[in-house]
This record gives C-alpha cells, structure tokens and sequence, in this order.
C-alpha cells in the first residue's frame, strides 16, 4: 500500500470514529439505543465472520450463543454482581461450548453442519424458555441494570451508548489482531483449503474448534451488552431467526471480510429503521435490495469493492507492463 | 545408507478393488527416487497411504525409523515430511509471500505463541529467499490465485520446501509446466537435494524429468512393484516397456 492511500484510510477512519462519537450527542433515546444494537449486533456478527467468513464454518448458532451471553448478564446482575464477571462467565461459557458445538464439523460441512448448529440453537431456545428456575421461561428476566464504568454510571443512553462502542473498539482491535496472526492465516488455510493445509503441518482440528470457540464467545460478549441494553430479556429475541439475522448481516457486508459485519449490521439494524418512511412497503424493500445485491455481488458489499481493486490492480500492472516492454525492446 | 522411509507391505484396497498391493521399498538419506506407471496403476494412493491422508489396508510405513502408518498429515509434516499435490493446491486468495509463510507457521514454536508472536512468524525473510530461490522475486505481492499455471507449480513446489523438511513427496511436479520453467523446476530440485540433503520420491509421466531427475526409479502396474532401479536399467527392462514405456 502506498503511503498516500494509507493516510487516506488512517484520515478515513478518524473521521468515521470521530462522528461516532461526535454525532450522537445530538440523537434522542431512540436513536441511540438503535446505534447501542448496530454496535452489539456488529460484535457477534464479528465473531460469526471469524466462523464462517475466515474459517468457513457453517453456523446458525450464532444467536444462542448472544442468548447464553444475555441470560448470564440478566442472571448474575440482577443478584448483584457485576457486569464484568458476568462477562467473564459468558465468554468462557460460550467459549466452551462453542469448542464443544465444533466437534461435529470435524466430521461433518456445509449444509449438514448447518442443520447439527440449527439443533444446538432449537435446544439453546428451549433451555431458555422451559427452564424456569434459572431463566424465568417466558416472563423473562426485567429491570437488569446498567453497569457502572470506573464510577462512571451508564443509566442513560448516552453513557451506554458508549460502553457499547468502546467494546466494539475493543473487540475490534482483538480480531483484527487474531486474523493478522498466524492463527488468521491458518483459517483461511482451513476454508479455502483444509487438505493441502493439513500436509502444511495445520493441525485443522485445533483450528475448527478454536474458531467455532472464539466466534461463540464473540456472541457472548454481545449478549452481555444486549442484556443491560434492552434491560429485559426474554426466550424470543434468541430464536433461530436472530442467528439468520447475523448470517445474513455477515453475507450482505462480506463474509471474510474485516469490515463486512460493520457494513452488514448498519444494514441490518439501520436501513429498516432509514425506510420507515415508506411505512408498510419498508420490509419489501429492503428484501428486494438484499435479494438484489446478493444476485449481483454474492460476496456481499464489500466484495463488490474488492472486485474493482482488483481489477484496477490488474489494469495499473498491465499498463506498467507495456511500458516496461519498450525499453527493454530498445535497450541496447 | 540411512532409510529415511521403509514402507512395507502396503495394500490399499476400495471395494474389490486393489489400488496397490503389497508394495515394500525403501528411500534412503539423499536419494531421488522416481515413482513411474500407467495411470491408475496406484501411485497416487500409495503416496496417500504414506502420508496418511489414506489409511492402507495392510502394511506399515516408517519415518526415520518410526512407525506412522495412519498418522496424520500435519504430525507428519511435524516430522519433517512434505509434499506436493496432483493437482494445484496454493491458496488463490493469498499473496505469494503469505502462501509461504503459512507453509512454514506451524514450525515455529508453539499454537499460542503464534498467537502472540510476530504477525509473519518471523518467516518473511525464509520466505523471500525462497521467492528468489524460485525466481518469482517479481510475483512476491501478487496473490497467488492471479499467476500462471506454471507459476503456481513452481510456488507449490517452494510450498513444500518451507518448513526445511527431511523428505519430500512430489506428485507430477512437471504436469502441465512449460520447458522453460521445467528446466528451472529440475534445477531447484537438484539444488535443494545436494544444498540441503532433502530426500525426495517423484511421481512424473515425463520421462526426460525422471530419468535426468532421479537416482533410483521404481515402476508400477496394477497396484503392485514391477520394477525398480537406476534410471538405464528401468528404461531397458522389457517388463517395463511392454507395460509402461512402450516401444
């Protein structure tokens, strides 16, 4: 990358974080609290990417895993404890049993693995409705509070608003991290290859698991937000249509892509909201755009972007290479 | 001379079907030995079944003295056993540079203290030699999916080389590659074997590469050994012209 187009994004990104946080100062409770899901749901829309966009793990458990999250947020706040513990309980719960849930694609791909992730996220649902001595079926859980951040109380949707885009800076960072690393290469050697990886010395069993693991606790780590965030949390919200809902955010932004669940959430959570203008014509719409997009660029929105780097990469080669020929032709 | 791979005995059948039958050699420290035969004669699966990405219905296979019959490609590879494919197998959507490092990652320390370690695992220099090694200095950005066929033959060729193993299983490295880029294919191979003492088994149809190639030459037909040798006396064995050769 040449210095001008790296301070182009250095300068392109500032800009963006600066308006997410500059901007919504001006937003009203609702405006904030779609923001607070756009950022919640673009977390373990990341996690589900690293599954299935990087390592190429089918998965539609996605949503069970922000369910096992929100109840272990709802759960242990509402007995006292803190937001940050209940964190930890659900990373490492959703990271074992994600390791867990990844042993049948050492054995089984593709659409049969679909359908076994399908069963654990149908099995997830009925834990959280039928067993109401833990989860309050039903009814739900209500009046889960918000968290205090150093001292600093998040009650009010602003204050919230931030803690949930300061994790998604955080979990930012970390996955862009994990996919620059060796481990980052090993899944892409799994998806696009997992015999010719396997003769390269990658234990891909490891790698399954460890990306079904850290993409589970990713949705933890969501759930744990989304909890104080609706503070209120029901068996509904966590139903196999949420893991539908982040698939498709991760398809239509870009699977495999590091910025396609930022783009497929905004998509997701925002644009619905953006057409209510057309009051009952906006769901059509927006599934005839998703419907569209998907025909003309199957990898998703960022894809369509890839797709015109690289060809301008091509063009820019080839006209240095007809310029190169000349002077060797008339080199002495 | 030390046998870097005994293999003994090794059948492989599917169905009714014996794709090989009984086959026992042996490849010693150095040596390049040639893997030649009608297609379908079982070559192939016999190099499955060594690298135990197959599992033989009979037989054993060692490395350096160690029993690996069944283990798993990535264990072997850990034992400093590599190899190449029939059929092209880099990764298209990665750089030339990354392709060779992702060959030579999982030798460097640990799965965690990859994690934490540096992004390239410390492998770009390793993998820029061997770029120009195989002359492909130029491609070193372009991704892998975007060179020739050629190419990418010689880059999984360098593939194979990255973790510094010990012996190297080629299948029909020449297939498909051009006469330029073959004569620089053979050079790097003989380089590598006399610089770096790699063993090596080839499996070619081009008969000019095995014979100018490799040390030994084993034929076979019809999942068994038919013949084996230095490349003159196998080029002369009637058994081999009437099935293999011709005339």
């Amino acid at each position: 990358m040449s210095p001008a187009n790296r301070y182009l994004r250095i300068g392109f990104g500032a800009v963006v974080i600066a308006a997410l946080i500059i901007v919504p100062m001006g937003f009203q409770r609702y405006g904030l609290f779609i923001l607070s899901q756009w950022a919640v749901m673009t977390i373990a829309a990341m996690g589900l990417n690293l599954t299935l966009g990087y390592a190429g793990q089918v998965s539609l458990a996605q949503g069970a895993f922000v369910g096992i999250g929100a109840y272990a947020a709802a759960i242990m706040t509402s007995n006292g404890l803190p937001l940050i513990a209940a964190l930890g309980v659900a990373v490492v719960l959703c990271f074992a049993v994600g390791w867990i849930l990844g042993y049948p694609a050492l054995r089984v791909q593709h659409h049969y693995l679909a359908f076994v992730t399908l069963a654990f996220s149908t099995l997830a649902f009925l834990v959280f409705r039928n067993e109401d001595w833990l989860t309050k079926g039903i009814y739900g859980i209500s009046n889960i509070p918000r968290p205090e951040v150093f001292g600093f109380p998040t009650r009010r949707p602003l204050p919230f608003y931030y803690l949930c885009l300061g994790s998604l800076g955080i979990v930012s960072l970390a996955v862009w991290w994990l996919i620059r690393s060796p481990w980052g290469r090993a899944f892409v050697a799994l998806r696009e290859n997992p015999v010719r990886a396997l003769s390269l010395g990658i234990d891909t069993r490891r790698y399954t698991l460890m990306a079904f693991a850290i993409g589970s606790a990713l949705g933890g780590v969501a759930g744990t937000l989304y909890a104080p965030l609706t503070q209120y949390v029901d068996p509904v919200p966590f139903s196999l249509s949420l893991s539908l809902d982040l698939l498709m955010m991760v398809i239509v932004g870009g699977s495999g892509f590091f910025f396609g669940p930022f783009l497929g959430a905004m998509i997701a959570v925002l644009l619905p909201e953006w057409l209510r203008f057309t009051q009952g014509y906006y769901l059509m719409i927006y599934a005839v755009a998703v419907i569209l997009l998907l025909i003309y660029s199957p990898t998703g929105i960022l894809g369509i972007l890839d797709r015109y780097l690289a060809e301008r990469r091509t063009k820019i080669a080839s006209a240095l290479r007809a310029v190169a020929k000349p002077k060797m032709e008339t080199a002495p | 001379m030390t046998a870097v791979l005994e293999v003994s005995n090794i059948s492989k059948s599917f169905g009714g079907i014996h794709a090989v039958n009984g086959v026992s050699f042996d490849v010693h420290e150095g040596e390049i030995l040639g893997l030649i035969g009608p297609n379908g004669c079982g070559k192939s699966t016999l190099f499955n079944c060594i690298l135990g990405q197959l599992t033989p219905s009979d037989g054993e296979v060692k490395v350096d003295g160690k029993v690996v019959t069944g283990m798993r490609p990535s264990e072997l590879n850990g034992l400093g056993v590599s190899r190449t494919f029939q059929l092209l197998q880099v990764f298209p959507k990665l750089s030339v540079r990354e392709n060779l490092i992702l060959a030579g990652q999982e030798h460097q320390g640990s799965m965690l203290s990859r994690l934490f370690g540096p992004s390239d695992a410390g492998l770009t220099g390793a993998a820029d030699q061997m770029i120009g090694f195989f002359k492909l200095d130029h491609l070193a950005d372009e991704p892998a999916g975007g060179l020739s066929y050629g190419q990418q033959k010689l880059l999984d060729a360098a593939m194979a080389f990255m973790g510094g193993p010990r012996l190297v299983l080629l299948d029909e490295p020449a297939g498909g590659v051009n006469l330029t880029m073959l004569a620089d294919l053979k050079d790097r191979l003989i380089a590598i074997n006399r610089e770096k003492g790699a063993t090596f088994v080839v499996i070619e149809h081009n008969m000019e590469f095995v014979m100018s190639l490799c040390t030994r030459v084993m034929v076979m037909a019809e999942g068994k050994v038919l013949a084996m040798g230095r490349p003159d006396e196998v080029r002369a064995n009637p058994a081999v012209i009437e099935a293999y050769l011709g005339h």
